[in-house]
């Protein structure tokens, strides 16, 4: 639906730069995967183009730069999914789904007809419609994760950010999040950029990688080309074997050291 | 199918949130008629609302009140119950507003320095009139608790924000803690050279109603009324404000300035009752916890609820502050406290066992 693009991007918090520079243009349904080490920048990345933390240069959706001053029109264009959602137990999923149309209602009026018809289709695309009702306290890991999804989903934005989506998801909701994502974007078109810290996981979604380091970049292009020992040694210090699977998918594989 | 059965759900909602609104609203009303029947002086109370009745227009009631006795309930009784009203409601819907905007169910309305602030004005107001007869033009008293409260909230904020990372609520609750303990230092250094007023401090921290005149709710009104409107107004952005200030902000809810604004209007009508009624405490904690055990945590109906309540709660709080130890008055905050704890800690206790 739309392109993205980052023109010297830079982020520093208290003078201390996070991320240098950072260019990058996204077509319209591509996945985009950050990785890199802790700190190296892949989270303020996405925390800046998300409106949440100061940043120079600029972000454009389909070649209007983001004015620095809307958060209704980024919110219109981006939607955030963050690493650690902030959950209120007691609401529950249909008035937490709601939440995502707020870039569409004036300030103090309340939901039109519309952003109720978006939810309720948003929750049975997500399967959720089983769990309306229900707080959101009584809920599982792997389904508040698809909940909070719905929300970015409701927001109807055609750029999805996904900090770490799947870090705290057991290995079967991983891969039932990172398919409904990668469902979504093939359905929508949806454009989407996510930092991920499994290797693995992001080598098999993601159309590119891009491997930060120190707020730079240092690689990017497809997992066979990314993922390679020598680079990941140099940048993680990571002893690490890549596998080759004959479909095509690396496969990261962390080494013991010998003991000294 | 689906789709039918999630708009049967969300109507059910509704349905029961009508029924929340009634009932408050019903016991409001019941609570300001009894409000109005009770009292050490005046008519028998079944006189009285056959007299509201008789001064309804085209009904005519022989109720036996004299013009003495509708006297005592007009001009004593009517404005404590009404000021009891807007007192409460403003505590309340001030006391939700602050815990939705800082995010934290500890929270009252006296947090950034509101009860320091006014408390201070109203020890430099009793100090400086002891020993002589009263000789303002205007009593002064309110009108300084007021600017005491207004320019310790503001002297919070400025610090706060100045000193605190853009977005941290922490650094101005913190601010508030030393604004609130400054003022409470002055006042004590103040209390200390004029003992004699320690009295009047004292009783005047711990709430009143008993002296209230139309004239206190005419000076009020319009605080309040700005301040409940305003508020009101931000009930679904509270809502939206629960998943956090980031998350907030990525949903397109400009978070600084909502805050300011909210903290700013329950600011305005915490300080502008606690001027006329002095430190009430508690109504603002307990009230809207009681509404979010009641009908749930959301602030479109907590924040209405609130208010209606919060009136109820304080009307009814204030009867028994009458005639306890009548015919001398027992202190509101006093009342509040007693009865209000112990049935906040069973409603705490029958939820979790329903749970």
């Amino acid at each position: 639906m739309s392109t993205l693009g980052f023109c010297n991007l830079g982020v520093s918090y208290d003078g201390v730069p996070a991320v240098v520079d950072f260019n990058d243009i996204l077509y319209s349904g591509e996945w985009l995967c950050l990785i890199g080490p802790n700190g190296a920048g892949k989270s303020s990345v996405l925390r800046a183009a998300a409106g949440l933390v100061s940043y120079s240069g600029s972000v454009a959706i389909d070649q209007n730069e983001i004015p620095a001053t809307s958060a209704r029109w980024r919110a219109r264009h981006i939607a955030y999914v963050p690493q650690s959602p902030v959950i209120p137990t007691d609401m529950i999923v249909h008035d937490y789904v709601l939440l995502g149309r707020n870039p569409y209602i004036k300030h103090f009026a309340s939901e039109s007809q519309n952003d109720r018809d978006v939810v309720e289709r948003v929750l049975h695309r997500l399967d959720l419609t089983s769990f309306t009702k229900r707080p959101l306290g009584t809920l599982s890991g792997g389904e508040v994760q698809r909940l909070v999804i719905a929300r970015a989903l409701a927001q109807e934005a055609p750029v999805l950010f996904l900090d770490e989506p799947t870090s705290a998801l057991d290995i079967g909701h991983q891969q039932q999040a990172l398919e409904l994502v990668d469902g979504l974007r093939r359905e929508q078109g949806l454009t989407v950029v996510s930092a991920m810290h499994d290797l693995t996981l992001a080598g098999m979604y993601a159309d590119r990688l891009v491997l930060m380091h120190q707020g730079r970049r240092v690689a990017e292009g497809t997992a066979q080309h990314v993922l390679r020992s020598e680079t990941l040694a140099e940048f993680y210090g990571v002893t690490a074997r890549v596998h080759h699977e004959p479909d095509g998918t690396v496969v990261v594989i962390p080494q013991r050291t010998p003991s000294l | 199918m689906s789709a039918l059965r999630t708009s049967d759900v969300s109507a059910r909602g509704t349905d029961h949130q009508f029924w929340w609104f009634a009932l408050s609203g019903v016991l409001l009303v019941c609570m300001v008629l009894v409000g109005l029947m009770i009292g050490p002086a005046g008519p028998t109370w079944w006189r009285i609302p056959l007299e509201l009745l008789n001064r309804l227009p085209l009904i005519s009631v022989d109720s036996g009140v004299s013009a003495s006795d509708w006297n005592i309930v007009w001009q004593i009784r009517a404005p404590r119950v009404v000021l009891a009203v807007i007192v409460g409601s403003t505590l309340s819907i001030s006391g939700a507003s602050y815990q939705g905007v800082f995010r934290n169910p500890l929270v009252d309305p006296y947090l950034l320095g509101v009860a320091a602030g006014a408390g201070l004005g109203a020890t430099v107001v009793f100090s400086l009139q002891s020993g002589e007869s009263s000789t303002w033009f205007i009593d002064p008293l309110p009108l300084i608790a007021f600017g005491g409260a207004l320019v310790a909230v503001l002297v919070t904020y400025l610090v706060g924000t100045a000193f605190g990372a853009n977005r941290s609520t922490t650094t101005l609750v913190l601010a508030g803690v030393a604004v609130t303990s400054l003022a409470t230092a002055i006042q004590a250094f103040i209390l200390q050279r004029n003992t004699d007023v320690v009295r009047q401090v004292y009783s005047w921290i711990l709430g009143r109603l008993s002296s209230a005149t139309w004239g206190d709710v005419r000076l009020v009104l319009p605080y309040v009324i700005a301040s409940t409107v305003v508020l009101l107004l931000h009930r679904r952005l509270l809502d939206v404000m629960r998943v956090g200030d980031d998350e907030a902000l990525a949903l397109g809810v400009n978070v600084r300035r909502v805050r300011l604004v909210v903290v700013l209007a329950a600011t305005l009508g915490t300080a502008s009752v606690v001027a006329v009624s002095g430190l009430i405490g508690f109504v603002g904690i307990i009230v809207p916890h009681a509404v979010r055990l009641l009908a749930g945590a959301s602030y479109r109906r907590v924040l209405p609820l609130s208010v209606l309540l919060g009136a109820a709660f304080l009307v009814a709080a204030d009867i028994p502050s009458r005639v306890l130890a009548n015919p001398a008055e027992t202190p509101i905050g006093v009342v509040t406290a007693f009865f209000g704890a112990p049935f906040f800690l069973l409603l705490l206790r029958t939820r979790q066992t329903s749970q």
